[in-house]
């Protein structure tokens, strides 16, 4: 038999959940002003342990608090200093390096709105951008786009539909037309079958019929630029034996990489989105060596991906990777960490001001946590992402104090993240 | 009217069921509603009975041995090995032969086999939507516990779609492949005789998903101290470890891990006399009327729409309240109510009844259960693989950008139809009276009979039920 079956196809990987959702539109007055801003949103699902990821070393009740599960300066794999309080887990050397050139920025002791545990309307709190869960049909994502003066089409001359990816996550949902791709693996329908079908759908079904009408430009797109020829399957080398989260790294590296050299190009889309799951660690969470690790380590593999993806773009463009809550400050009865509250965001890209962690340390005595478990979160992750889009989209204000993120006005858009 | 109860039978088979199979509109138009009440009173209908198939402690048993011969060979291999730089040599003389799919692989081919045969047999398919709809509600994902996730469905779940809706949380709570996929069958209790040997404690994954997704729902008022009491409470809940060679696999309340005591959840305190604690909170849970408007909001918009009308989900939820949770009664009453009936057809079907619908529809002979779970994986609905606890998402919108992807295979079914039926035929035989027009005139104008599948397949009135 020709099909591995213990390995998925990059085709299966990339539709499980790290579709790419992408929007065709230039930002008209970031194009005013003589740039050509690129924006990247990456959502952790699983909810990411922030503490594991950017650790407070300087802080004297963290090793108390986590013990030998406590990264530190001295401990078998070093954390990467970030200043004299902050290390950063050592699987994730690119985002270091991108920090010391001033091109990452780490926000700790973050939260969205959202105070309770579950995963589901946590995401739902992340992704629609409202105060509360439930009930949203589109995403903040989407509602910036919508909000956005528009200098125009990427590919004007481009069909009007084709892009491929199952299930669309809700940060994009919405009015503003977005559409998805994956590498197709089977041979095409006929351009005839498919605009019979459409002539039936416009008939019959006008939902259906705008959702293959915008599926054309990313296909376009992805011919032109060679993206949609199948992957051969490469055997691996005598006796090589697959590194430990092989799988994961390539997956994330290929979702982030597609995404990269789809936001890069001249002709393409400016804004996208795209998610990993498998952040739960609630049993060995394995913060050095395993399974935390890997995660981070593959991440890492991602955002350097999106760097060499992009070219000559990464210097206009924001990666803003986010998760729906943290993790326990204590580690669990099984090596691992429950649903917690405040984590951290990263941001990655040319057009940060950065080389800076931003955070208002809340501590980690007994009296520090929040409902003495979690981080407790002293900044609110609306303010950073109002902050990118103001200044990196130049969304108005107005629309993301009412809009974007609803009864927000008392949330300040973070200032000086850009420039 | 006879035109209506085909209209009624084909409504009865795409919405109810996984649409027609041959002439299955006409065969069922006699009395749509009589025929889908006729299948709850097949008790037994959903079992699988099939002495091929591993129960749970059987598959983990094997697994284990077949993991410890693997583990052999791979040491005697490289035990025997020249020393390097006749690695050449070595690497020329006899190759191992391809073993094919590994056991854990090779069991989760059998089971979905199992599963897309009852699916593709059934007449109407409504008990094996119900098999669907319990088992996406009470999910566990292949991903973590792939030799028994088929087990889990036929063990945990099957038994009890006409059954008690307690006895179905008790199935499957306290089933090796749920206490493995959310970590209960390592939480120990702090104060238990494990936890105060060893550096070891609870685990409340468990706790929270069967609190927030498989009883009350969420932001129905339970608390933290709720889900932490209650993770205590099934502490010892676990499996015997696979190595056993009589148990290994097999549940077993573990009263070394339990913690010991008195626990309050959700107002209420339960005495702490083991297992029986967790049952007893299960029990309660079971029957709390905040669990009967979760289960009857999700069946509803499973079935019906999107926005489930409001007084379809009531008579539900008043059914599971008198009738103390029974499933049997709460498929009548869907089956019974009118708006069940008269709501528009938007709902798209999900890839998994779209596919199953698909291959009904044409009769594409599926020998094997690979090109179907190839598919499932294209279409974001991978089997036994959901992305999270939570399971599949039930609206239209999770799946209108599947909407390419679902081109491709309707492509497909028709290049490798062998002998297509002719086109005007297919078009009545899979939608009868709910064929638009429209949809009749662009299969019959199609350019090709492979294309008039495709068409077909793809028709709003297919894909929505």
């Amino acid at each position: 038999m020709a099909i591995n079956l213990h390995a998925p196809s990059r085709r299966e990987l990339l539709l499980s959940s790290g579709v790419l959702f992408a929007w065709t539109c230039l930002p008209k007055l970031a194009r005013a002003e003589g740039r050509d801003p690129r924006l990247l949103v990456i959502v952790l699902r699983g909810a990411l342990d922030g503490l594991a990821a950017v650790a407070p070393v300087g802080d004297p009740a963290w090793k108390q608090l986590r013990g030998d599960k406590a990264l530190g300066l001295d401990s078998p794999s070093p954390a990467l200093p970030l200043d004299s309080f902050f290390a950063l887990n050592a699987a994730m050397p690119n985002l270091h390096r991108m920090y010391r050139a001033g091109q990452a920025t780490i926000v700790h002791a973050v939260a969205s709105p959202y105070r309770e545990r579950s995963h589901f309307d946590g995401q739902d709190v992340l992704e629609s951008g409202l105060m509360r869960p439930g009930s949203a049909d589109s995403g903040w994502l989407n509602r910036a786009l919508a909000g956005l003066d528009s200098a125009g089409r990427v590919n004007p001359n481009g069909r009007e539909a084709f892009a491929v990816g199952p299930v669309t996550p809700l940060v994009v949902r919405g009015a503003a037309p977005v559409m998805s791709w994956t590498p197709p693996h089977l041979p095409p329908p006929s351009d005839e079958t498919v605009m019979r079908l459409l002539d039936l759908y416009r008939h019959t079904d006008p939902v259906l019929a705008r959702v293959l009408e915008e599926r054309m430009d990313l296909a376009a797109i992805a011919h032109a630029g060679g993206m949609d020829r199948p992957e051969k399957p490469q055997a691996p080398a005598q006796g090589a034996r697959p590194l430990p989260g092989a799988a994961q790294r390539k997956y994330f590296a290929d979702s982030a990489g597609a995404a990269a050299s789809f936001l890069g190009r001249a002709d393409g889309p400016r804004i996208g989105a795209l998610s990993f799951d498998g952040w739960d660690t609630h049993q060995d969470e394995g913060v050095a060596d395993g399974r935390l690790a890997i995660l981070l380590g593959a991440l890492d593999g991602a955002l350097g991906a999106v760097e060499s993806g992009m070219g000559a773009a990464w210097k206009d463009t924001v990666v803003a990777v986010m998760t729906e809550f943290g993790r326990t400050a204590r580690i669990n009865g099984t090596a691992g960490t429950d649903h917690g509250t405040a984590t951290v965001a990263l941001l990655a890209g040319g057009a940060l001001k950065g080389g800076r962690i931003i955070a208002d340390w809340p501590g980690l005595r007994d009296g520090d946590l929040y409902q003495q478990r979690d981080l407790k979160p002293t900044t609110d992750l609306r303010a950073v992402l109002k902050g990118v889009l103001r200044d990196h989209l130049r969304a108005d204000e107005q629309a993301l104090a009412n809009v974007v993120f609803p009864d927000s006005a008392g949330v300040k858009p973070m200032a000086g993240l850009v420039g | 009217m006879a035109t209506d109860n085909q209209h009624d039978a084909a409504l009865a088979l795409h919405r109810f069921g996984f649409g027609p199979r041959g002439d299955g509109i006409t065969r069922l138009a006699t009395d749509p509603r009589g025929a889908l009440l006729a299948e709850l009173d097949r008790p037994d209908g959903a079992l699988i009975d099939d002495a091929d198939l591993l129960d749970t402690g059987e598959a983990a048993r094997a697994v284990f041995d077949f993991r410890q011969e693997r583990k052999a060979v791979r040491f005697a291999q490289r035990a025997a090995q020249p020393p390097a730089g006749n690695a050449n040599e070595a690497a020329n003389g006899d190759k191992p032969r391809n073993p094919g799919p590994a056991l854990p692989q090779q069991i989760y081919l059998a089971e979905a086999k199992a599963r897309f045969e009852r699916a593709l047999e059934a007449e109407t398919g409504l008990l094996e939507r119900l098999v669907w709809f319990w088992s996406n509600h009470f999910c566990v994902s292949a991903d973590k516990v792939r030799p028994y996730a088929g087990a889990f469905e036929r063990e945990a779940i099957r038994p009890h779609v006409l059954g008690r809706f307690s006895d179905m949380l008790l199935a499957v709570e306290s089933h090796p492949a749920m206490l493995v996929y959310l970590d209960n069958a390592r939480s120990i209790g702090p104060e238990s005789v494990a936890g105060r040997n060893q550096q070891k404690g609870l685990n409340e994954n468990l706790a929270r998903e069967i609190m927030e997704l498989h009883t009350l729902g969420v932001r129905s008022g339970y608390s933290q101290a709720d889900v932490t009491n209650f993770a205590k409470v099934i502490t010892g809940w676990t499996m015997f470890p696979p190595r056993n060679p009589e148990r290994g696999g097999e549940f077993t309340f573990n009263p070394r891990m339990h913690q010991p005591g008195v626990q309050t959840v959700a107002g209420r305190s339960y005495a702490g006399t083991g297992f029986d604690q967790g049952a007893a909170v299960l029990h309660d849970l079971a029957r709390s009327p905040a669990t009967a408007t979760h289960i009857a909001t999700k069946f509803a918009r499973h079935f019906v729409a999107d926005e489930p009308p409001p007084k379809l989900v009531e008579a539900l939820e008043t059914s599971f309240l008198r009738s103390d949770g029974s499933l049997k009664a709460l498929a009548r009453t869907l089956i019974e109510a009118p708006e069940a009936w008269s709501a528009p057809r938007s709902k798209l079907k999900s890839p998994g009844e779209w596919l199953i619908s698909a291959t009904r529809a044409t009769g594409v002979a599926v020998p094997d259960a690979r090109p179907i779970i190839g598919a499932l994986n294209m279409l974001g609905q991978p089997l036994w693989r959901p992305p999270a606890p939570k399971g599949f998402d039930d609206v239209s919108a999770a799946w209108l950008d599947g909407l390419a992807q679902r081109l491709e295979i309707a492509d497909q079914f028709g290049r490798r139809l062998n002998r297509p039926a002719d086109p005007k035929e297919l078009v009545e035989a899979a939608l009868g009276p709910l064929a638009a027009p429209e949809t009749r005139e662009a299969v019959a104008r199609a350019e090709s009979r492979p294309q008039a599948v495709a068409l077909l397949l793809m028709s709003a009135e297919f894909q929505r039920r």
